[in-house]
């Protein structure tokens, strides 16, 4: 079987006097490096040139806060079982009388953790949040140095009140239209057991 | 007697209700409850939940009765006729009750402790409704403290008056009960009396939403990131037979174990409840029975097991050879 025409048989024969020279060579493979001079460069510098990115592209996760800057997450676990690698934790705590500026309902999340050498950044949280708390934006997560500093915790996730994260392209209608819309699973079942209704 | 539930004839005997006996066919059949609880006297009745069809009254007078009727309420004649799953009238007017039950309900899911066994978030999801249509204001109550242990959310109340049966029928001195009447009906404690009582705690197990919940395991967890394990200790007070929820090394929570019509097997003691919180007061039995489709059996992968015992059963049937090849 032949997977490509790119084959070579090897062989021994005695070099000639040219070939012995080399400079042949060597002015050929100069050539074909300095051809590569003029020609445009497929990499870029990273840190000041960045490549465009997909408008659904899934980077670091931000916990929203609502427009009075409270904290939108409950610590209602849809994204932790939601999530397949298991990247999700949290406890959760209660909320005291004066705390209404700082958490939305009487739950909140005490500790909310993301490993994110776990997380395979799959936006499954996001699609489980009945709450509309954690979306998937464009930032990338930071390179570390130990392990323990990819565990991001509150700190890192929650936004901050002054330096709002701008979710609004996740947040298409057509994305909140589908948390809505009646054809989920359990529907189906009920429009079935309907359809067996009606035969009989 | 010979009873006929969708298409389904059963012999019981006399006295018998529509619903328990759909329960002797099966869970495919038998009616959802929310009020109804057989082991205690004179529930059901209230919610409405459980409404079949009658096409035949009796053999003796063949005519099917004008309306939906309560199962729970209903007594069996002989020869009698029920449509329950397969008629698409009761399953409109089940849906239809489902509103009703969800009109004053906060659906404060993501918060609510009983999420993840309430019955329901069950209901309303197994009838396409688990969003409501209703738009007015709720009743919504000032929170009442009853006591260290039950915290009680009148908002998530649907008014099954099982607790109520449970402080009439299990524990001697009765402090709490129904206020007021029709939509203004509130689940009440005798002047802000609190619940003292040795098996009060049972409130928590009976209530079907999360109006009365532990407060001990009060957001501690969700419950699907715990693991329920049957337990036994010797109790003088009672069976000392409970389900403790477990999340690694810890017991946060202590239940009386439920059967498969979530209604508990027996009863349990508030010591047992609220105070026996380590895994050495118990001992242990094994893994309680969860079923598969429920959320409690979420990301534990038993089913991994299961699979495994199914090949290894084909393997052992096939003598260690080739799995794929079908005997």
């Amino acid at each position: 079987m032949q997977l490509t025409n790119r084959k070579v048989v090897v062989s021994k024969k005695e070099q000639s006097f040219a070939e012995k020279l080399y400079l042949p060579a060597i002015a050929k493979g100069m050539m074909i490096t300095a051809s590569h001079l003029f020609k445009k460069s497929p990499t870029i510098n990273y840190p000041e040139q960045k490549r465009p990115i997909a408008p659904v592209f899934r980077g670091q996760h931000v916990l929203k806060r609502d427009e009075n800057g409270a904290e939108r997450c409950t610590s209602c676990g849809m994204c932790a079982v939601a999530c397949p690698a298991e990247a999700i934790t949290m406890t959760s705590g209660e909320r005291k009388k004066g705390e209404e500026h700082l958490y939305r309902e009487e739950k909140y999340a005490a500790t909310y953790e993301i490993d994110m050498l776990r997380c395979i950044f799959c936006g499954l949280c996001e699609e489980a949040c009945p709450k509309e708390a954690i979306f998937l934006t464009d930032r990338l997560v930071d390179t570390e140095f130990e392990r323990r500093d990819f565990i991001y915790g509150k700190d890192k996730l929650v936004e901050k009140i002054d330096q709002r994260i701008d979710v609004t392209k996740r947040q298409t209608p057509e994305v909140l239209a589908f948390k809505k819309i009646p054809g989920l699973k359990h529907n189906e079942l009920f429009d079935k057991k309907l359809d067996k209704g009606n035969k009989h | 007697m010979k009873v006929t539930i969708d298409g389904i004839t059963i012999d019981v005997p006399k006295g018998t209700t529509i619903l328990e006996a759909a329960r002797m066919i099966g869970p495919e059949v038998a009616p959802p409850t929310m009020c109804y609880y057989s082991k205690l006297k004179t529930s059901g009745g209230y919610c409405r939940t459980c409404i079949v069809k009658v096409t035949q009254g009796s053999a003796a007078n063949p005519t099917p009765m004008p309306k939906p009727v309560a199962s729970c309420r209903t007594e069996v004649m002989d020869g009698m006729v029920v449509e329950n799953t397969i008629n698409n009238d009761v399953l409109e007017a089940r849906k239809g009750v489902v509103e009703f039950l969800l009109i004053n309900h906060p659906l404060d899911c993501p918060v609510c402790d009983q999420a993840g066994e309430c019955s329901l978030q069950d209901l309303s999801y197994e009838h396409g409704a688990a969003k409501t249509r209703y738009e007015f204001p709720r009743r919504e109550f000032e929170r009442i403290d009853i006591g260290k242990y039950v915290q009680l959310h009148m908002n998530r109340c649907i008014m099954c008056f099982r607790c109520v049966k449970v402080a009439e029928q299990l524990t001697d001195n009765r402090v709490h009960g129904v206020m007021h009447r029709g939509d203004a009906a509130e689940i009440s404690t005798y002047i802000e009396n609190v619940i003292e009582n040795e098996f009060s705690g049972n409130v928590i197990d009976v209530c079907p939403v999360g109006a009365l919940t532990d407060k001990t395991f009060r957001f501690k967890s969700r419950v699907w990131f715990t693991k329920p394990v049957d337990a036994s200790c010797d109790c003088k007070k009672c069976s000392g037979k409970v389900r403790l929820w477990m999340k690694g090394p810890d017991v946060l929570r202590v239940t009386a174990r439920k059967n498969m019509w979530a209604e508990v097997e027996e009863f349990i003691c508030n010591t047992c409840r609220f105070d026996r919180k380590s895994v050495s007061d118990w001992k242990i039995e094994g893994p309680s029975p969860i079923h598969r489709g429920s959320v409690i059996s979420q990301n534990h992968y038993n089913h991994l097991n299961e699979l495994k015992v199914q090949v290894m059963k084909q393997q052992k049937a096939l003598g260690f050879m080739d799995i794929n090849k079908r005997p």
